[in-house]
């Protein structure tokens, strides 16, 4: 028996079907054959991505009980919600790729898969939630829409549903900041401040500058991303500079302006250390965050185990009955 | 109060529930269909203890803004699926029957309604 009768089918016949399948805007689907480095970086975004939308309900659950009127408190609900389904639906598509959800809530808490830095800086104030939504959510949809059409299917799917609903987040916060802008001159302050707070963190969002960026070019050609993070970053600023105006708030870059001959604005430097501190731990929130994932995942157990125990008896039962 | 503790409540012949399951709850895979006239859909998976569960959370996950009339859960381990390979030769027998489709047939344009 020679070697490669031993290794079964031709893995790099199947690749080129797969770099084919790619490279013509195909759809890769759970059961295709793929190279193992497309499954473990899409389970890695994925699981990332997953992980970022349930920490996420952490700044903004800070607020729930705290918000100004019940049409807000419905409201903020009901994004927390979808944040909470925006990580299920997430958890659902890393499923397909062979992982199981319970393992990657392990990882999470146990440091071992990163979630999205931004949320690990603290909700200071009301005027945070609005800026969450219009800032936050504005730069997760620049980042978001074009996995809609990632050439992994269950992600690109999850990514449609979940675009659909960010349109609701980032409207509410923008009509919420809106409100406060109408208000006294302590909330037009109020908006000031937290505009000037979540401003670089929102610009920090897309990752680190495309030199820095090693995983971009592989993740490209493989069509996961389809964008640049730079590219993308300039796209949010340039959508945003008008909204800001609109809206009468100043974004704290004195380098931000227009460039007539780049059609596009000229903007500041990312303060990239304090990003490297945040992603490494070390930003306002993270201990915090972590800690408050745990305690939900482990204080749940006895839920878990009772519904379990639960359902175990009543299967019991229908088989007695029958 | 944990049901771990709860052993006054086990009945005899019943499976004892010995307080350290971690158990992983089943997949199930949900349909839900749009509105009526449509057929269900395929939107995604969740996990649950049972069907009840499955299906009242797959309403919260899934039907959260008016998308369905209908749901299905259907756990994942009883779908039968085609093959490993969703480019495999199981499909090869429609591949070379092209005078199954309409556009097979060659019918002059002036010949109305065919």
């Amino acid at each position: 028996m020679t070697v490669t009768e031993d290794q079964g089918p031709d893995v790099a016949a199947l690749e080129a079907d797969f770099d084919r399948t790619v490279a013509a805007e195909g759809r890769v689907e759970p059961r295709d054959w793929m190279p193992e480095g497309y499954r473990k970086t899409l389970i890695r975004q994925i699981a990332q991505h997953a992980h970022s939308e349930i920490i996420g309900m952490q700044p903004e659950g800070n607020w729930i009980l705290r918000a100004p009127s019940l049409r807000r408190k419905a409201i903020l609900l009901a994004k927390v919600q979808d944040e909470a389904g925006h990580g299920l639906y997430l958890y659902s598509a890393t499923e397909t790729l062979g992982v199981d959800r319970g393992e990657l809530t392990e990882k999470l808490i146990d440091s071992k898969q990163k979630y999205s830095s931004i949320f690990n800086y603290p909700t200071l104030t009301f005027a945070d939630i609005g800026v969450i939504g219009w800032l936050v959510d504005g730069a997760a949809i620049v980042n978001q829409v074009p996995l809609c059409r990632s050439s992994y299917g269950p992600y690109a799917r999850a990514m449609v549903r979940i675009c659909k609903e960010e349109s609701f987040h980032q409207r509410q916060g923008f009509e919420l900041l809106r409100a406060l802008m109408a208000g006294t001159d302590a909330q037009r302050e109020m908006v000031q401040d937290a505009v000037d707070r979540w401003w670089w963190p929102s610009l920090m969002m897309f990752g680190p500058a495309d030199g820095d960026s090693p995983n971009t070019q592989q993740s490209m050609a493989w069509r996961i991303k389809r964008h640049t993070n730079d590219e993308l970053r300039q796209r949010y600023v340039d959508m945003t500079v008008p909204q800001a105006e609109a809206l009468g708030v100043t974004l704290p870059d004195p380098e931000l302006r227009w460039n007539e001959e780049r059609e596009a604005h000229d903007f500041g430097d990312i303060d990239w250390d304090e990003f490297m501190q945040v992603v490494k731990g070390a930003g306002p929130c993270n201990a915090q965050r972590l800690a408050n994932r745990r305690a939900a995942h482990e204080n749940g157990q006895w839920v878990r185990d009772a519904a379990t125990a639960y359902a175990a008896k009543q299967a019991v039962k229908k088989v007695t009955a029958a | 109060m944990s049901m771990a503790d709860d052993t006054t409540a086990h009945v005899e012949g019943e499976p004892r529930f010995d307080g350290t399951p971690k158990a992983v709850w089943p997949l199930y895979e949900v349909f839900v269909r749009g509105k009526r006239g449509l057929n269900h859909v395929h939107v995604g998976s969740l996990h649950a203890p049972d069907d009840t569960m499955a299906l009242h959370n797959a309403r919260n996950l899934y039907t959260r803004r008016n998308e369905g009339v209908s749901i299905w859960v259907v756990r994942g381990d009883a779908i039968t699926a085609s093959s490993p390979d969703e480019k495999d030769p199981f499909f090869a027998p429609s591949g070379d029957k092209v005078y199954r489709h309409p556009t097979f047939y060659d019918i002059p344009d002036n010949v109305p309604h065919l």
